[in-house]
């Protein structure tokens, strides 16, 4: 982790440091990553509105179909699994970035990318095809809830997609500056945010609601 | 091509928005001419509009809140005049359509861009002075949500002359908002303004939660911070918890109104009070992100002209995080006639009921700290005077609402108008205007006009009340609010009175004019020259008026609370120190470039102009890409330039 300091500590005496945060300005890399994680929180609130408004209004179906009718839960696996699994590459991406290895971070990011892409391609087809039934977000409030909520999240993904390939551009570009890589830092938070996002939607949509 | 947006958009049949639009126009016209014609554009573009310095960035924070002040303050007074004329088979001059959209500007004006950016640019001006830092977090951000809040603003005032502005009150419940109801531009424009300007918010207060736990000068440990910084953090944090929930409400409606779904519609399953609930999750909150920080001006100016340390700082940062959590507790209160139950009713009574002993902790330590303190009554220890009067009296008006058996009786009454008036403008307007007072010398180097000052709070106590008042007695009378007309002529001195009072507020806004102009006037001989105009205890008055960009030459050594004050108690003059360089932010114009864009991709989605928006959004997020690609952001000022300029001070 020392490697991806931009400049040491700030030298403090210990009776300043201990407790209670009396240490002087934290270091960048600290800064940025803690405002990130505070936007990430701010990013969850926003979901758990959504969450709540589906909650209230997944029953509204409207004489429309239902979650049972319209969920198919072995394609929601697969996507699962793809968004799981970009995680745990993203990850191990972010460990070959750290020990300044670009070859292998490269792999592992073009295999993050691709597995969001995947998930987000079964995503769309999935919207596309309860479009063409009649089971559009138009249908009933129930489906306005679940469009949005779940679009959301795949608007979410797509960003973070794009991000990525900035991000990458960025690196290769410039190497593993380490502001790129402080960068890189926070797009895998924000990645794993979505992971945990989709645990959610997983759990309360498809599973809840489904067949 | 241009979506909705025809010729016919422009009122031409109504002479009151074409007149003020015309003036408001050529004001506008006449300051970018004497701009352009004084060559003050490479200046203005160099030094503010592009500026990342959080001093620079809060002036122009409270730049934008007084203008707006100007704005929703027409609207009152036109609200107030039609009231008080059209009585029994009177009609008035402002016809019903016309009003409706007046009371609904006024609100959300107030609310959004007169109340928020008085409070977010005095935090920005104050709180790293006051944490004896350089700047903000993120800099660069902090202007883009600057420019996102003036974005919002400028939607906002457009609607006067092209379109209309929504008739739906403030907040805009449907299915009143709904496209079936109110199918026009009008609740566009509230929406798209309110969801551009509130991701500034929202960044602000990512930025600010992440400065004031993250930097903070050597030794400025938790309890040893001010106690607006408290405040602010606690107002920051209730930003980026309460924010995110309105963002997400007005994307469903918006959504019910674009793309024809159902989350509030009458039909297919919609739920309406759904929307009330979750956007009360976040306006009570709301209420205390304005409020928190004026308290916090007040322990600053209360402690500062009583000569003496603030009463208990331990129960008042206690009081304040009390307040910053249940306050989300308690928003139910706002329609508990939606017949939720009385066991529902009864719980949010009580929290409302609670939350008002942290803030009798907060008036007790104001009033102890002024017991047996050398008392100089400046003009913002008049204003800190004149809110506790009128913030105790305006929450006891609110704890009467929060007990749901008279809340039925009073509920949408003037009574309620008055007991929000009575709070917002007695704790929120009269803080920002103490602290307007009070960092004044400190943001510009010399001191604001005391007479005119004093004459400007007078006015403005005397004519809240006189405007206020009657509107109690009105409502238990049975006047329900945002009336257009008045059917019952014996309410008719009452409203006369109220007329008055609104009168003598303009006054007071007035004198406020005058005290700008005549200070700005007569600012050599009002020149602060120490820095420390009010013998001030906190760090922002250890450096110079106006500081310097980089604030402080060598970061304070914080060894106690009020900091500055134990520095000169104990006489600890600074050794000449060894001035090393400073790295601070680069200007940056990217804040007023995607303000820019942002602008024109809202309004381009209110008259469903499709190109154009999504031209507007992209260009938006290329300038985003482009400012994320650098690396060096910062300057370096040579630590012979930080000597030069500390020996100039």
């Amino acid at each position: 982790m020392t490697m991806t300091l931009d400049r040491p500590l700030v030298r403090v005496p210990t009776e300043l440091a201990r407790g209670r945060g009396g240490g002087g300005p934290a270091p960048k890399r600290i800064v940025v990553a803690y405002g990130f994680w505070i936007f990430i929180l701010s990013d969850m609130v926003m979901f758990s509105a959504l969450f709540a408004a589906y909650a209230v209004l997944s029953g509204n179906t409207a004489g429309g179909p239902t979650g049972a009718e319209l969920f198919n839960l072995r394609n929601v696996f697969i996507e699962t699994m793809c968004l799981l699994l970009s995680s745990y590459t993203c990850g191990i991406g972010m460990l070959a970035a750290e020990r300044r290895q670009p070859a292998l971070f490269l792999v592992l990011a073009i295999a993050t990318f691709v597995l969001g892409a995947a998930f987000l391609f079964i995503e769309v087809t999935e919207f596309v095809g309860m479009v063409q039934m009649g089971a559009g977000p138009s249908r009933s409030a129930f489906l306005s809830a679940f469009f949005t909520l779940v679009g959301t999240h795949g608007v979410h993904v797509a960003s973070g997609l794009i991000a990525l390939v900035y991000l990458v551009a960025q690196m290769l570009v410039m190497g593993l500056h380490a502001v790129v890589l402080r960068r890189l830092l926070c797009w895998s938070l924000f990645w794993h945010a979505l992971d945990i996002v989709w645990v959610g939607v997983f759990t309360l949509v498809y599973l809840m609601g489904g067949p | 091509m241009l979506g909705r947006l025809t010729w016919e958009s422009i009122p031409w049949s109504e002479p009151l928005p074409l007149l003020s639009g015309a003036v408001v126009g050529i004001v506008i016209l006449a300051v970018l001419l004497t701009v352009t014609v004084k060559g003050w554009w490479p200046y203005l573009w160099r030094e503010w509009l592009t500026s990342v310095d959080h001093k620079r960035i809060g002036v122009m924070y409270v730049t934008l809140g007084l203008v707006m002040l100007l704005r929703g303050y027409s609207d009152a007074i036109m609200m107030r005049t039609q009231q008080a004329i059209a009585i029994g088979s009177a009609q008035g001059y402002l016809p019903p359509e016309h009003y409706n959209q007046i009371f609904s500007a006024h609100g959300t004006i107030m609310i959004f861009f007169v109340a928020m950016p008085l409070v977010i640019g005095l935090m920005n001006f104050a709180v790293p002075l006051q944490l004896g830092v350089r700047d903000v977090a993120f800099p660069v951000l902090n202007s883009v949500s600057f420019w996102l809040t003036a974005t919002g603003a400028l939607l906002i005032n457009m609607s006067l002359v092209i379109g209309n502005f929504a008739r739906t009150g403030w907040w805009a419940y449907p299915p009143l908002s709904g496209l079936a109801f109110s199918p026009d531009v009008g609740v566009d424009y509230y929406l798209w303004s309110l969801q551009i300007s509130g991701i500034g918010s929202l960044l602000t207060g990512v930025n600010f939660v992440t400065t004031i736990l993250k930097l903070r000068a050597p030794g400025m440990t938790y309890f040893r911070m001010t106690v607006f910084c408290w405040t602010a953090l606690a107002a920051n944090l209730l930003i980026v918890a309460a924010f995110p929930v309105l963002t997400a409400t007005f994307v469903m409606l918006l959504l019910d109104r674009y793309l024809d779904m159902h989350f509030f519609t009458n039909d297919a399953g919609g739920n309406q009070m759904m929307y009330v609930n979750l956007f009360w999750a976040w306006g009570h909150p709301e209420v205390y992100i304005l409020v928190l920080p004026a308290f916090g001006i007040f322990s600053e100016v209360v402690a500062t002209f009583s000569g003496k340390g603030l009463f208990s700082y331990r129960s008042m940062v206690w009081a304040t995080l009390g307040i910053c959590i249940l306050s989300f507790m308690v928003w139910l209160h706002h329609f508990f006639t939606m017949g939720a139950g009385a066991n529902v009713n009864a719980v949010f009574g009580i929290m409302s009921a609670i939350i008002a002993v942290p803030t009798g902790v907060k008036v007790f330590n104001w009033l102890f700290t002024m017991f047996r303190g050398r008392i100089v009554f400046k003009t913002p220890m008049l204003f800190a005077v004149g809110f506790i009067i009128t913030f105790v009296t305006g929450g006891l008006t609110g704890v009467l609402l929060a007990v749901p058996p008279v809340d039925f009786v009073v509920h949408n009454s003037a009574f309620l108008v008055a007991h929000f008036h009575h709070v917002i403008i007695g704790g929120v307007v009269f803080g920002a205007l103490a602290g307007i007072n009070y960092w004044f010398p400190k943001a510009f180097g010399f001191t604001l006009d005391e007479r005119l000052g004093q004459a400007s709070f007078w006015c403005w106590l005397i004519g809240f009340y006189l405007a206020f008042m009657p509107l109690y007695q009105l409502g238990l009378m049975g006047m329900t609010r945002r009336l257009q007309h008045i059917p019952d002529p014996s309410w008719r001195p009452l409203l006369l009175v109220a007329e008055v009072g609104a009168i003598v507020i303009f006054l007071a806004i007035l004198c406020q004019v005058a005290q700008l102009y005549v200070s700005i006037r007569t600012r050599e001989q009002r020149r602060d020259l120490t820095g420390d105009p009010w013998d001030g205890r906190t760090l922002e008055w250890s450096t110079s008026s106006p500081p310097p960009p980089y604030n402080f030459a060598v970061l304070p050594r914080v060894e106690t609370i009020d900091a500055f004050w134990q520095m000169k108690r104990t006489g600890r003059a600074p050794v000449a120190p060894a001035y090393a360089a400073i790295e601070m932010p680069r200007n940056s114009p990217a804040g007023f470039i995607t303000a820019f864009f942002a602008t024109v991709m809202g309004f381009s989605l209110i008259w469903h102009i499709w190109w154009l928006a999504i031209l507007g959004f992209l260009a938006a997020a290329v300038v985003v890409l482009i400012a994320g690609w650098s690396i060096e952001r910062e300057h370096e000022i040579s630590a012979g330039e930080v000597a030069q300029m500390e020996r100039a001070r």
